[in-house]
């Protein structure tokens, strides 16, 4: 019995890193922009994809790349490529929108119609049928006790930790990220103080929408069965993550994402699983209620 | 004013652009596709479709289907059901409808057939499953029929296959909680293995949601309760994660299936994590003989790959209506006239060699006929190993 627990807290925390990753590019631009990007988990999606690309380019070429080399060029260039996508998608929809001062509701809902077209543009171009991730590291499975782990997975928790301590100093202690929670706390004063707005929020999709891809290739590594549907289940999951974090906190996005990933499997692990989601989110709404501003955020004032 | 003029104008040429396609499509025998062709399991579809295809191109090329003397181009026309309930019934509408199609194939997960095969009995139109095996989908429906085998007779198929080939005491369980095929069929197994191994025998029994890419947990308490083997009646894409995770948490034991992991596909998606397990379905493409390999030859030189056996059933559906068309012995050009005639044309049908065996119809709309085990081999090719007969 107790072996089993620690093997589903081992379980709760690699699937609690995928939530952490995709909910800390919510929180980022909402703490920015005040911004809900619905087609953040299509960005997630985007960057599987795009992984999956690449590492198939890769494997094809006659340079006989061994795994690990593929992998470690196909984790930066998949980040550099899916920031543009991240980027392209603020700047074709997100900018004119802002530049003609609409409603924060309307970006919302271009955000939301975004996602549904990468999706279906997706569907339209690639087709139907899925797509198989090639196994660039060889699986490893190792036995401690009787709790079986890979090296997949423990790499999977590692790297969610080192991402969160990397954005939490690049927003504590980079110009770059006071500027950002200057715009955060003020974006009209901030203008006035001769920071380039535009280009801030720029860095704030770029961030996000690495991370996104950074999930993506993760992701694409341990379920190996791609579709275009991908991300919108898990974004929506990850967004609710964030929430019940506090949104606009990146502490509270990555506790709030293992939080899910942990309420999620114990739900399943003690009651029938078919419960799952009834219980996962009666919890979350719970937290909610008693905290409607998550467990980290602060009500109107300085997010991120 | 000029704004209604202008409506009335365009309201116009759309009832006589209407009109005049409805009589150049007289000659022609309409029969609709309910298909999967995006969403969950798009191989599925694109296996129906090529079938099809493959079928029209035959009998267009011969000069069209005989009935009662004169000869008729057969029209097929593919609707996209998305793999979902309720595009499956919008579907199943537009065919009765807008196409006014004589007879419909399809849907084939029980998922969409058993509300799309409502909206075709209401609608007194004949529909038949390919790949069904949900009770419920011809159940007190007269005018629905299937070509597949059911899964009360494919669960207790997989529990015997189980006790004897593994001596299986006791079994576990793993099935979608939001696909009826999966949960029904689930429920059947566990009941019956439960009547054979004695109460208690099915350790764990454990579902999951719509979507859902992470078992770890449902995966994590079947293997603490330590069965004998898993079985896993889910369709093929989530089978290749299901056995890759259970593997990734130490998992070194058998898997039995059921007919949803016959897609070419699998192998593909799955890789060697399948090899050497076994699942129960319609037929066996390694090995075949006769008209089956007929079949198979053909389609793998239409299309580059072996037909899974959604291809060979849903030619075994469109033979079964063209069957029926034939018994009903003439198109009178009244649609409800002519597809009442081919209800009872179908219904009437004494025996119908198929390439997944020869079928019989009971009163129920159900075919009588033989499941095959089969078995993943090193070359990732579905081995013929047992056949069941009712």
């Amino acid at each position: 019995m107790l072996d089993s627990i620690f093997q589903n807290l081992f379980n709760a925390l690699q699937w609690g890193s995928f939530y952490s990753l995709i909910a800390l590019g919510y929180t980022l631009v909402y703490g920015v922009l005040r911004l809900i990007n619905f087609a953040h988990g299509d960005i997630f999606m985007v960057g599987a994809y795009i992984a999956f690309f690449l590492a198939m380019f890769f494997l094809q070429g006659d340079g006989g790349l061994s795994g690990p080399v593929i992998l470690a060029m196909v984790i930066p260039l998949t980040m550099i490529l899916t920031s543009v996508c991240g980027v392209a998608l603020e700047r074709i929809a997100y900018r004119p929108l802002r530049r003609k001062g609409a409603n924060r509701l309307y970006v919302v809902i271009t955000a939301l119609m975004c996602g549904l077209i990468l999706e279906n543009g997706n569907l339209a171009f690639l087709g139907a049928s899925r797509k198989s991730f090639p196994e660039l590291i060889d699986k490893v499975v190792y036995n401690i006790g009787s709790i079986s782990m890979t090296n997949l997975k423990i790499g999977v928790i590692l790297s969610s930790i080192l991402v969160y301590f990397v954005l939490n100093a690049i927003i504590s202690k980079t110009r770059i990220g006071m500027a950002m929670r200057g715009i955060s706390y003020d974006k009209f004063a901030i203008p006035l103080m001769g920071i380039p707005i535009d280009t801030i929020i720029m860095v704030t999709f770029i961030l996000g929408s690495s991370l996104a891809g950074l999930a993506g290739i993760l992701f694409a590594m341990s379920y190996p069965v791609l579709d275009p549907f991908m991300g919108a289940l898990i974004g929506w999951k990850a967004f609710i993550a964030a929430v019940v974090g506090g949104i606009g906190d990146i502490k509270g996005a990555f506790v709030g994402g293992f939080l899910l990933g942990i309420v999620e499997i114990l739900a399943m692990a003690i009651f029938p699983s078919t419960f799952r989601d009834l219980i996962a989110f009666s919890i979350l709404m719970i937290i909610l209620v008693i905290k409607p501003t998550g467990l980290f955020g602060i009500a109107k004032s300085t997010k991120i | 004013m000029k704004k209604q003029k202008s409506l009335l104008i365009l309201i116009s040429f759309i009832f006589i652009a209407l009109l005049s396609l409805s009589p150049a499509m007289a000659q022609n025998i309409k029969i609709g596709f309910n298909i999967p062709l995006t969403g969950d399991i798009p191989k599925v579809g694109e296996e129906s479709k090529f079938a099809g295809e493959m079928l029209l191109a035959e009998i267009n090329g011969q000069g069209g289907l005989d009935v009662g003397g004169t000869k008729y181009k057969l029209e097929f026309i593919y609707e996209d059901n998305e793999s979902k309930a309720e595009s499956a019934v919008t579907a199943a509408l537009k065919l009765i409808e807008r196409d006014q199609v004589l007879a419909i194939v399809g849907p084939n997960s029980s998922k969409q057939a058993v509300p799309a095969g409502q909206v075709c009995n209401d609608n007194r139109t004949p529909m038949i499953s390919p790949w069904s095996t949900n009770p419920d989908t011809t159940k007190d429906r007269p005018w629905v029929f299937r070509a597949a085998f059911l899964d009360p007779f494919q669960g207790p198929v997989a529990a015997d296959f189980a006790i004897k080939t593994f001596k299986a005491e006791k079994a576990a369980v793993l099935y979608a909680l939001a696909n009826d095929y999966s949960k029904n069929l689930a429920e059947i197994f566990q009941a019956d293995f439960n009547s054979k191994k004695g109460d208690g025998a099915v350790v764990a029994f454990e579902s999951y949601g719509d979507k859902d890419q992470d078992f770890s947990a449902q995966l994590t308490k079947i293997i603490s309760s330590n069965p004998d083997f898993i079985f896993l009646p889910n369709n093929y894409n989530e089978v290749a994660l299901i056995v890759k995770q259970a593997h990734d948490l130490g998992w070194k034991g058998p898997f039995m299936g059921a007919d949803a992991w016959g897609n070419s596909e699998l192998m593909t998606l799955c890789g060697d994590d399948c090899k050497g397990h076994y699942f129960s379905t319609h037929y066996a493409a390694a090995g075949a003989k006769g008209a089956t390999k007929e079949f198979i030859d053909k389609y793998n030189k239409l299309y580059g790959y072996q037909p899974a056996d959604v291809a060979a059933l849903t030619w075994d559906a469109i033979n079964v209506v063209l069957a029926g068309i034939q018994n009903a012995g003439k198109i009178t050009g009244d649609l409800r006239k002519d597809r009442k005639n081919i209800r009872e044309g179908i219904a009437a049908i004494e025996e119908v060699k198929g390439i997944t065996g020869n079928m019989k119809f009971d009163a129920e709309g159900d075919p009588i006929k033989c499941a095959v085990v089969v078995k993943i081999n090193d070359a990732g090719e579905f081995e013929f190993t047992e056949s069941v007969c009712p």
